[in-house]
């Protein structure tokens, strides 16, 4: 079992990369043997992530959307950040149903989902400065259900 | 192109893929023509075929329920998977769409 990895990567912020992002994110957690259960929260939650860097950072203009993620012990952590317009109001934008876009049928849930899916959820933002979204999760050790050794990758992602 | 079976006033929409907001919009325009036929009451929602969703796909179900609900008619789902449902519930939809194949709901559906 792997103990301590690290991995980095940048992508532009075009709406096509929400699925790119959720497979690294998956092809990089495999290696803690996550039940499919816990890989779907971890792809769920960056695909938020992800999504409104897209939408909120850079607003439909394209800029780069870095993902990194650490592994540490059986605790995996990911960062999502952009370098867009930023959150002016953290609080009111983690809120469940606040959407700066209620015309675009946006749920307003991105935040919530993030923080039902994930242990823990950090937001670092100031407008005009970016927004880094930090995650963690901690994934349940030895797992018999784990897909590395069941199913190999090619079925989760 | 999404599969549908009309089936009366009830038109089943099968949803494939991955709902998240790069395909939003697809699905989006693809269901509004489906619904466009206003003699349809009941739009009925199968994610068997769909592999994933975020809160994107909450925005496109609640956009068409409202349009649903606006001419008197109703949004029902079937078969989402344990992941989907847990979303599914967080977003409150539960109150106010239907999922038609709790066995306790079977019976009306």
């Amino acid at each position: 079992m792997i103990q301590h990895n690290e991995m980095e990567i940048s992508f532009l912020s075009i709406a096509e990369n929400e699925s790119f992002a959720r497979v690294v994110i998956a092809a990089f957690a495999v290696q803690l043997s996550p039940t499919v259960s816990e890989i779907a929260d971890i792809k769920t939650a960056v695909s938020e992530a992800v999504t409104n860097a897209i939408v909120h950072g850079y607003e439909g203009k394209t800029g780069m959307v870095r993902l990194r993620a650490n592994i540490e012990d059986r605790m995996l952590t990911i960062e999502i950040s952009d370098q867009g317009r930023g959150i002016a109001n953290v609080k009111q934008a983690m809120e469940p149903f606040f959407t700066t876009h209620p015309e675009q049928e946006r749920s307003g849930m991105g935040f919530a989902v993030m923080q039902t899916f994930m242990d823990d959820l950090h937001v670092a933002s100031s407008p005009g400065q970016g927004t880094t979204i930090r995650m963690r999760k901690r994934i349940r050790s030895g797992s018999p259900q784990g897909m590395t050794g069941t199913y190999g990758m090619g079925g989760m992602l | 192109m999404l599969q549908s079976i009309r089936d009366g006033d009830r038109l089943i929409v099968r949803l494939a893929g991955e709902l998240d907001h790069y395909c939003a919009q697809t699905v989006r325009r693809e269901l509004d023509a489906l619904i466009a036929d206003r003699s349809i009451r009941m739009l009925i929602l199968d994610f068997t075929t769909l592999q994933f969703m975020d809160s994107s796909g909450i925005g496109v179900i609640l956009g068409r329920y409202r349009q649903m609900r606006d001419r008197g008619g109703q949004v029902g789902v079937i078969h989402m998977n344990r992941h989907i449902a847990r979303i599914f519930h967080m977003s409150g939809m539960d109150r106010v769409i239907r999922q038609l194949d709790k066995p306790q709901e079977a019976a009306q559906a």
